[in-house]
């Protein structure tokens, strides 16, 4: 039985670094408030099907930077190989997902019955 | 209880499937029986198996890639040799169904199960001892890599006598690949044992990018990594970012065959052409994952040959950058043919056309390191020299079929089959021997046999040539690929020349064999006590050959580019360390080899719908990682007088060498 | 182009550090482990990538069978949302729990988690099993196959994860806060947090955007 030893805490850095309860809960609310925000654009529209569609993807797009931050402590100190690597994973998701919906939608328009319903 | 299988799944009536089972299964008794006599089972268990030694694992990837080498050119032996004969009246002596999965097996075989453990064993075997690094990240995983390796392995041996190998060719396309079409277990086969060796990869690409960017020797910044690790840091950061996209397809391949998903059917909104994309997708990162590491090799090779720093460092080392970014942005060009119209095809093609010009970069740099160097004309040197020229062709055939419109005619024809293999044998493979020639004497302090290993060289290079240059002319003749019977008379001239090839091709492959136990044999004579048997320029070369397994008694400091030859210079390289320091080690452990057996037995029980076995073995492999967690003595203590002894001892024998 | 290894992954280093070999100290193996696992979440994103190019794809082939529009229910996908949002937070709360070396707080906060989390789960298999029953199952479509792929691996990490909050439990019960335990769940710290952000896009990609292009 092991109990926590002096070194294993202060091996970690400070307790600012990891958070508090107060960016934790923060984090928290901004991110119940923007889900709930995208949750009644789409249930009582007020803008158009377009507006609400950008709408919901931007708001979609801060909550995971806003998550990124309080959560998973992405910021300035973080260390620069977990950005490269983050930033290099979204370029290749986006050319996986960009690249797979222009390809398929172009063989959806060029080649009969494919992508049509049946 | 045994779900699908019965007696039936193995093919007693097929003489050439009995032949080989009855082969291999002899082999490995024969195996077995030289260790008992020799005595070395608990050896091989504490040596190898348990090992999570870098080195012995990356020994262990090599073995692998060798013996199914092996597999794999037997296979490419009967296509040729059949497709030689079965012209006209003639039918050949393969069956449609048996030669669908012999070609099949032979791309599945080659790609994933010789290129990808050559490529993970070499990177193994070097890329720690080049950064100045005690180990990899992750030893525990690292070994459990190696394991999921061998079981993709086994389970696809297992397919030869047990059942029976997909027949859709190695990208496994549906429809055909559906269960409509390919109600057998071919296909199975070939999803789990690329799920299982898919995972091992992943865990080797997380493994070495993590090892080399935290693990340096002090001093050693990015722009001075010796540019074999730089091009095993680019590679793995590709199987990081494509190997998912490969589980992913592969499990939806699975969803379609064993839950009547509808992903890539004819029915019911499924999209084949989807898969295609997918696979794609990956499969040309793919590509440069063979091909980057063998791009490093050679790159050592010839500044070490030529005694030369390489010239032009920063620019192979953003050719590599830039080719692993660009290497995401080309893979329609793979099926051009589909239908997807002027704009997407002319994209991708002119990406294409713009992958070539940082390869086009490297020629040149490794051209102006040997320009007025002094070249020394080793079996390394003469793999390099082979691969230049070679690639170089290979190359230019891959931007005619970056045309588009030239692509609609070649596509799926011999030219295609003549282009990758151009670019595999001549850019991949040459590299990949290259380095065992060139690294060799660093895994077992001695030196291979130079005359049988330029013999092989000769061999394969002409082999090469008269096997591979009558495939484009059959491809422009309009021969396609995968034909199991040829219609037109015409075709067969170029066929036996290629099957001369092939022979030619066998004879340097069995000279590789010879050499290897001419070398072992032979090992008294030519041992390398110094552990620089070349005159090397990086920190691989600094330590003793075989180097103590904790590599470095102390960890160097690293002042720029070829450290090891900079140091020589200075006079440094015989100094032993004022003191001594005790090492921290991991331990060896069985975890590894043990949930790879579990999930060898979880493959093929779902291959076969043996579904208590797949979940005895699934949890048998969940269980072990979860009483790995649980295990605390997982490290050691070197003490500093045992180091001492080891290195004194190097010293002692590297001194007496030089005088 | 000189980067150093860092005190804690998604930290810059706190102090210029230049031993990299076995016998540096553990805050260092600490520090690489956390940055590897951030890594295989890296391709993990890759793998729900490809899973959201393929439902992307496929989603407007429903083959005459349901659209998303008639699935879907989005309040209890709201409800569903707010579970993993709150296991979320109380992960966190754990942390600062186990930074703090109280085992008590960590083990509650765990079981908190453990509970919104596999609340979430069930809530996700009711919805499978309704659709199933209703004639929805990945049988019945192209756009039900890239659903239930897609939602279904995201589940699987989720109940990969609270096998792990057991396991981690157990390890905190009987090791304290020794850095091997520490380290891993600052691991599972990021793999639940990760899972989160991946359900942020299943919320807005599947469900609120399969309602509005289908109602």
């Amino acid at each position: 039985m092991h109990d926590d030893t002096p070194t294993a805490r202060t091996a970690h850095d400070s307790q600012a670094s990891h958070g508090s309860v107060g960016s934790y809960t923060l984090g928290f609310a901004l991110s119940a408030l923007l889900t709930v925000a995208a949750f009644a654009l789409v249930m009582r529209p007020v803008l158009s099907r377009e507006l609400t569609l950008a709408a919901i993807v931007i708001l979609a797009v801060v909550q995971i930077v806003v998550q990124m931050y309080y959560f998973l402590h992405l910021d300035r100190r973080s260390e620069r190989w977990n950005f490269i690597s983050l930033y290099f994973t979204i370029l290749i998701v986006a050319i996986l997902v960009g690249g797979s919906l222009w390809i398929m939608s172009h063989l959806a328009h060029d080649v009969m019955g494919m992508g049509i319903e049946g | 209880m045994f779900g699908k299988l019965t007696l039936d799944a193995i093919p007693f009536h097929d003489p050439i499937i009995m032949g080989a089972g009855a082969g291999v299964m002899l082999g490995g008794l024969a195996l077995a029986a030289l260790v008992t006599r020799l005595g070395r089972w608990r050896w091989l268990w504490t040596e190898y198996i348990t090992s999570v030694d870098h080195k012995k694992i990356g020994i262990m990837y090599i073995v692998l890639a060798l013996v199914m080498l092996l597999r794999g050119f037997a296979d490419a032996v009967m296509m040729r040799t059949h497709q030689m004969i079965a012209v006209g009246e003639n039918t050949g002596y393969l069956p449609p169904e048996h030669y669908d999965q012999v070609f099949t097996a032979h791309g599945v075989i080659m790609i994933f199960f010789v290129a990808m453990p050559f490529v993970a064993g070499l990177t193994n075997l070097i890329v720690p001892l080049q950064i100045g690094a005690r180990d990899v990240a992750y030893p525990f995983l690292n070994s459990l890599s190696f394991w999921l390796t061998a079981s993709g392995a086994a389970l696809v041996n297992v397919s030869l006598v047990v059942g029976e190998f997909a027949k859709t060719g190695w990208a496994a396309y549906p429809p055909l690949s559906g269960i409509a079409y390919s109600p057998d277990v071919g296909v199975d086969y070939y999803i789990w044992s690329l799920q299982i060796a898919g995972l091992g990869s992943l865990l080797t690409g997380v493994n070495f990018f993590v090892t080399i960017l935290r693990m340096r020797a002090p001093g050693m910044k990015l722009m001075e990594m010796p540019i074999f690790t730089w091009s095993a840091l680019c590679t793995n950061v590709l199987i990081i970012a494509a190997f998912p996209i490969l589980t992913v397809t592969l499990a939806l391949l699975g969803m379609d065959r064993y839950l009547d998903a509808h992903f890539f059917t004819n029915d019911l909104g499924g999209s084949q052409m989807m898969y295609v994309n997918l696979f794609w997708a990956w499969g040309h990162p793919e590509v440069y994952i063979l091909i980057l590491p063998a791009f490093g090799i050679f790159s050592e090779v010839t500044a070490t040959f030529s005694e030369k720093r390489l010239f032009g460092y920063r620019f192979m080392v953003w050719a590599l950058v830039g080719i692993t970014v660009l290497s995401f942005v080309v893979w329609l060009h793979h099926f051009f043919t589909m239908g997807a119209g002027a704009n997407v095809n002319a994209f991708f093609g002119i990406s294409t056309m713009f992958i070539a010009i940082p390869t086009g970069v490297k020629v040149f740099n490794w051209l102006f390191t040997m320009y007025r160097g002094r070249l020394h004309f080793t079996p390394p040197l003469l793999w390099t020299i082979g691969f230049i020229v070679t690639f170089a062709i290979g190359g230019m055939t891959g931007v005619l079929l970056a045309m588009p419109g030239a692509d609609f005619v070649l596509h799926n024809s011999l030219f295609l089959v003549a282009h990758f293999h151009n670019v595999i044998i001549g850019g991949a493979l040459f590299g990949y021997l290259a380095g065992l020639n060139y690294w060799f004497p660093k895994a077992f302090g001695f030196t291979l046999d130079e005359r049988l290993g330029k013999a092989s060289f000769w061999c394969w290079l002409v082999g090469f040539y008269i096997a591979f240059m009558p495939l484009y002319a059959l491809g422009l003749m309009g021969m396609t690929r995968r034909l199991n019977h040829i219609a037109d008379p015409a075709w067969q001239p170029w066929l036996i020349a290629a099957s001369v090839g092939t022979a030619i091709i066998g004879l340097g492959v069995v000279l590789t064999v010879v050499q290897l136990v001419v070398s072992i044999r032979n090992r008294a004579q030519r041992l390398d006590l110094t552990g620089d048997p070349w005159n090397g320029r990086t920190l691989e070369w600094s330590m003793a050959s075989p180097p103590p397994f904790y590599n470095f008694a102390r960890i160097p400091e690293v002042y720029g580019i070829d450290s090891w030859n900079a140091s020589k210079a200075r006079g440094e390289q015989i100094s032993p360390p004022a003191d001594y320091a005790d090492i921290h080690m991991p331990r060896n452990t069985a975890v590894g080899f043990v949930i790879s057996g579990f999930l060898t037995a979880f493959g093929f029980a779902m291959v076969w719908h043996i579904w208590w076995l797949a979940i005895a073995g699934a949890l048998g492999a969940v269980a072990s990682f979860v009483w790995r967690a649980f295990d605390r003595d997982v490290d050691y203590m070197v003490p500093a007088a045992e180091v001492r002894r080891i290195e004194e001892a190097h010293l002692v024998r590297a001194g007496g060498e030089a005088r | 182009m000189i980067e150093r290894p860092g005190e804690y992954s998604l930290r810059a280093p706190a102090a210029a550090h230049h031993d990299h070999g076995h016998e540096h100290g553990e805050s260092e193996a600490t520090s690489t482990t956390v940055f590897g696992f951030w890594v295989y979440l890296m391709s993990d994103c890759v793998l729900f990538g490809t899973l959201f190019a393929v439902y992307a794809v496929l989603a407007p082939n429903t083959a005459g069978g349901p659209t998303p529009g008639e699935l879907f229910e989005l309040p209890f996908v709201l409800t569903e949302t707010f579970l993993l949002l709150f296991s979320s937070v109380t992960f966190g709360y754990g942390m600062l729990a186990a930074r703090a070396g109280r085992r008590r707080a960590t083990l509650l906060w765990l079981a908190v988690t453990f509970a919104f989390g596999a609340g979430f789960l069930g809530m996700e298999l009711h919805e499978f099993g309704k659709f199933v029953a209703e004639g929805a199952g990945p049988q019945r479509s192209a756009f039900l196959s890239g659903f239930f792929g897609l939602v279904g691996t995201h589940g699987i990490h989720v109940a990969a994860g609270l096998a792990w909050i057991v396991a981690m439990m157990a390890q905190v019960v009987l090791y304290g806060f020794e850095e091997a335990v520490l380290r891993r769940l600052m691991c599972l710290s990021l793999f639940w947090h990760f899972l989160d952000v991946v359900w942020i896009c299943v919320f807005t990609i599947v469900y609120l955007l399969g309602v509005l292009n289908h109602a």
